[in-house]
């Protein structure tokens, strides 16, 4: 029961990770910690079937299926905690004490009489005691999972399956979209701006600079915009700050040049 | 060794995965938490198999595990279909039941 | 009363009669009924009414001669009967089936026997003689031709009745006259007091129509037919009680259509129609159809004492409110109505005699036809010279002005006074002979009835024709054109001479096939009861000679008077009982029933619908359309198995 006591806590607390990570991918390794647990708790109980399913299966498979599905839906943003249903999370958290308060205290503890175990039960090994019901027992049902499954393969690929409806648009129909839209709304036809430019970075999260020294927005990826990791894009302090240091490295050293028509001009605005 | 601990426990994880499943708005995390629920479902089985001395419990188990895994391939699909319809994961956007 | 064994066999011996089918003139008898109801059509539904087209202009023409020509047809069948062997007077002819529904067989028939052949001469006759009369009187009419349609409408409908071999078809024809009855009282329809009066007629009389539908719905049950011969066949085999419930269901039927106690309230104000149709409908024929139904209904009455009692009452009572009644009206069709209830008493009287006073109710009836529409019409001149004025304290000294109209009225007088040598002397007599043979007290209150006819008849003679000239200014009274006064003066003659259908029996030997006939003996010579009536008479012909010529007459009726006189006023309190009785608790019935609809019924069901509703929009809120939500219930759902669960396996 050592190992039990140790594992329930992590369990419990893994589990209340899952319902409230702000962020999807730390719910899922939440959740792979509750279930690595739980592959721990059958192994305790005799089930090292069940474990070993557990553990390939659960944390190897699905656990990863998710994360997959979680990279390909975006990590865009971290989910708000906000309810948005009036009393929905009131009612949630009353109904789910009152359900777990009635299972702990109730059913629970509706159990009599004595634990068997299951040493006589896996006697030629659980692996060949599972096996033998399996195919005996619950051949039909487990024909069925067969057929499930094939099903749920289907659905999948189904699902997942986008059709073309209409012909590939090719290099010239794209060049034609862009100019069609060009002539009509004014929009840039060429490519966007890419990052970094006249920044004082080049990394993909500096936005470029326009001639008047602001930020262009479009030149950086909309993902990292979305999760708010772009950088801040004014540069004026960044410069002054520069300008500062140099001015009090002296004049002799690294001086620069004024420009030769409007000295009072600042950021090399006319050298765009 | 007893089994209400393991029962207790397997309750106390329904519980939190069937609040999870209410309060979470972000489809991926609402399944995360039915995952949460099924497997609680899944330690009482094998503590009652054990507790009885026999195995179905665990053949139980076994075919909860093939229907779950069956069961997020198919729901995990529809996410990513509806996701690439509506650009969100979000449960509630998906209202249309309402007249 | 008469004793069991005589009833029986005057039951047995008329049931003997064995209707023979129709052949040569009887085969044309449906003429009698075809022609006044073609006409009623033509003038009912031909061309648009109110144009002034050729049936605007002529359409009292043809009204006139299809009563005519149905009169001629009637007197063309009486000889033809008269023609017949005794045995063979009681003639049937099948037209068509009228309706067929299992076992119930209604064959559309005319039965033409010596009953009827009497009451079709009746009819037709003083129905031609009226048609004819109301040529002058409503000549300025605008709406005459619908006037005739409806006059030859009642004309049909009466000889459908009276031709009827089917109960059934005695009851199309019973509420034909009905309906002609309320169109004819409601005719001037923008008289609000006409309107209710209609009204009122045609309620009161659905009343006995129950009674006699009821009757008729019984016959069916107990005997699977209701033709009028096979039920006369079939009801000498039922039990006692089942001839009683017909008897007084057929006698309810015949109170409502005659106006007798106590369904006599609508006949007094059945008065606001045009006085032809009061003489046509409601003196001579319609109210007559009680006293028909009744004794065509003889095989029926004579095996059920009860009943045959039931109606000597009514008779008594209704012969006694009605004279009263006349006593105490000013207005000089009320007073003649009055009096013909109260002559319609006499022949009621008369049939629940049984076969003892069949005939003398129908000689009556005849007799009372003649006079009373007699003197109908002749109230009609008079009013028609007064300006439409009804009331008698503005007549007076019209004997000279009027002279056909107060001769011929005069005759009327007589006859219906019982004066000797007269039609009503004949037939009154015959009537209270009758009643005193059999019940001392029905002949006591048939000869009180006498003295009081008498009293109140004499008072309108006074009134109307002798004493002072109480004459409002603007009014010039004047002979009626000739139109009006011949129909006068072949009534008056009818008055006077129609006694002679009793000489020798005649009249008791012609309806002995149909009514049985049975002879009861006198305590005292037949001649001191005449005395007896003739001096009772002239009692009450003195006492209203002493009040009413010797006193100067009120302009307006005097108001400090005996309580008799003020009940009489106001139709002994019928209408007051009526209201007190049925109207009141009616209405209070009704305007609960609406209270407990409106609130009970109509409460539930919008409460029901309410509660819906609000349930319905509490629960929307659940329904917020999104996932989470219906997440939540059912998972709440799930709880609320589990505790379920636990409850019962805890229990």
């Amino acid at each position: 029961m050592t190992a039990f006591w140790l594992l329930a806590p992590i369990m419990v607390v893994a589990a209340l990770g899952v319902v409230l990570s702000r962020k999807a991918v730390h719910s899922a390794l939440c959740l792979a910690v509750v279930m690595i647990s739980l592959a721990m708790m059958y192994a305790m109980q005799d089930a090292p079937f069940l474990f070993a399913v557990q553990i390939i299966v659960y944390t190897g498979a699905i656990m990863m299926l998710f994360l997959f599905v979680l990279m390909l839906v975006g990590v865009d943003k971290t989910d708000s905690l906000v309810e948005t249903i009036k009393g929905q999370r009131l009612v949630a958290i009353v109904l789910g004490l009152l359900f777990g308060g009635v299972l702990v205290t109730v059913v629970a503890q509706a159990f009599v009489g004595p634990v068997v175990g299951l040493g006589e039960a896996n006697a030629d090994g659980n692996v060949h005691g599972l096996a033998k019901l399996l195919f005996n027992r619950y051949v039909f049902a487990f024909e069925a999972t067969s057929a499930l499954l094939i099903t749920a393969v289907l659905g999948a690929m189904v699902l997942a399956h986008r059709e073309r409806l209409e012909p590939r648009r090719t290099q010239r129909d794209l060049a034609l979209e862009r100019m069609q839209r060009y002539a009509e709304h004014g929009e840039h036809p060429g490519n966007l701006p890419t990052p970094g430019v006249y920044a004082r970075h080049n990394a993909v999260d500096v936005p470029a600079l326009l001639p008047d020294g602001s930020t262009s927005e479009i030149s950086t990826s909309k993902t990292l915009r979305d999760r708010g990791v772009v950088r801040d894009g004014a540069f004026a302090g960044d410069v002054s700050v520069t300008m500062r240091r140099l001015e009090a490295d002296g004049p002799e050293r690294g001086r620069v040049e004024p420009p030769p028509s409007t000295p009072a001009r600042h950021d090399g605005e006319e050298d765009l | 060794m007893t089994v209400e601990p393991f029962i207790g426990l397997s309750a106390l994880l329904f519980a939190i995965g069937a609040i999870g499943v209410l309060v979470r708005r972000n489809a991926i995390v609402v399944f995360m938490c039915v995952e949460l629920m099924l497997n609680a479902c899944n330690l009482s089985f094998v503590t009652f198999a054990r507790a009885h001395g026999n195995l179905d419990g665990q053949v139980a188990a076994f075919f909860v595990m093939v229907v779950a895994a069956a069961e997020v391939v198919v729901g995990l699909a529809i996410i990513v279909s509806i996701f690439r319809t509506r650009r969100s994961a979000s449960v509630d956007d998906a209202s249309l039941l309402k007249l | 009363m008469t004793s069991m064994s005589s009833i029986v066999l005057a039951a047995s011996e008329h049931a003997d009669v064995v209707p023979v089918a129709a052949d040569g003139v009887f085969s044309w008898m449906w003429l009698l009924v075809a022609i006044p109801a073609v006409s009623a059509a033509i003038l009912l539904i031909g061309d648009g009414a109110g144009d002034h087209g050729p049936l605007d202009r002529f359409g009292h023409l043809l009204g006139t001669a299809a009563a005519i020509a149905s009169f001629v047809v009637g007197v063309v069948g009486f000889v033809a009967l008269l023609g017949q062997d005794v045995a063979e007077r009681a003639v049937t002819q099948d037209l068509w089936t009228w309706m067929q529904v299992g076992g119930f067989d209604v064959t559309m028939s005319v039965y033409y026997d010596q009953l009827s052949a009497l009451f079709v001469l009746l009819i037709t006759g003083v129905g031609s003689l009226i048609h004819v009369y109301s040529i002058g009187y409503m000549a300025h009419d605008p709406r005459k031709r619908r006037f005739f349609g409806f006059l030859n409408l009642f004309i049909a409908a009466m000889l459908v009745l009276v031709l009827a071999g089917d109960y059934l078809v005695l009851f199309l024809g019973w509420e034909g006259v009905g309906l002609a009855s309320y169109l004819l009282i409601g005719f001037w329809q923008e008289k609000r007091s006409a309107a209710v009066a209609a009204k009122k007629a045609f309620i009161v009389n659905r009343v006995g129509d129950l009674g006699l539908a009821l009757g008729i719905m019984l016959m069916f049950a107990q005997f699977g037919t209701t033709n009028i011969h096979e039920v006369g066949l079939n009801v000498t085999n039922a039990s006692q009680s089942v001839a009683t419930a017909l008897g007084l269901l057929l006698l309810l039927g015949a109170c409502g259509k005659s106006a007798q106690v106590p369904l006599q309230s609508w006949l007094l104000d059945a008065m606001e129609g045009p006085t032809p149709v009061s003489a046509l409908i409601h003196a001579a024929t319609m109210v007559t159809a009680g006293v028909y139904l009744v004794v065509r209904s003889a095989a029926i009455y004579d095996l059920s004492e009860v009943a045959r009692t039931a109606v000597v009452i009514v008779g008594c009572v209704t012969l006694l409110f009605g004279a009263w009644i006349g006593c105490a009206k000013d207005d000089i069709k009320k007073a003649l109505a009055g009096s013909t209830m109260s002559q319609i008493g006499y022949m009621m009287l008369a049939a629940g005699l049984g076969p003892a006073g069949y005939a003398f109710a129908i000689f009556h009836l005849i007799t009372h036809g003649f006079f009373k529409a007699n003197m109908f019409l002749g109230a009609g001149s008079v009013m028609h010279g007064m300006n439409d004025d009804v009331d008698m304290r503005h007549y007076g000294a019209l004997r000279k002005l009027m002279p056909l109209t107060f001769i011929t009225f005069a005759m009327g007088y007589l006859a219906i006074i019982g004066f000797p040598g007269f039609s009503g002397f004949f037939s009154k007599d015959r009537i209270i002979e009758s009643a005193f043979a059999t019940n001392f007290w029905a002949g006591l209150a048939a000869l009180l009835g006498a003295g009081v006819t008498a009293f109140y008849m004499t008072r309108v003679m006074i009134l109307t024709f002798f004493g002072e000239r109480r004459w409002r200014e603007d009014v010039h009274p004047h002979e009626s054109p000739k139109i009006m006064t011949v129909p006068l003066i072949v009534l008056a003659a009818l008055s006077v001479v129609g006694g002679a259908l009793t000489f020798s029996d005649w009249i008791e030997d012609w309806l002995t096939p149909v009514t049985g006939s049975e002879h009861h003996e006198l305590g005292v010579p037949a001649w001191v009861i005449t005395l007896i009536i003739v001096a009772v008479v002239a009692v009450g012909a003195s006492l209203a000679y002493v009040l009413f010529a010797r006193r100067d007459v009120p302009d307006t009726a005097p108001q400090q008077v005996s309580v008799f006189t003020r009940a009489g006023r106001a139709d002994l309190y019928g209408d007051a009982v009526n209201e007190a009785v049925f109207m009141r608790p009616g209405q209070y019935l009704t305007r609960s029933l609406v209270y407990v609809d409106g609130t009970g019924i109509d409460g539930a069901v919008t409460g029901t619908a309410e509660l819906v509703g609000d349930g319905a929009r509490g629960l929307r809120r659940l329904q917020t359309g999104f996932v989470r939500t219906y997440a939540a219930e059912i998972f709440g759902g799930a709880l609320v198995l589990v505790l379920a669960l636990l409850a019962v396996n805890l229990a």
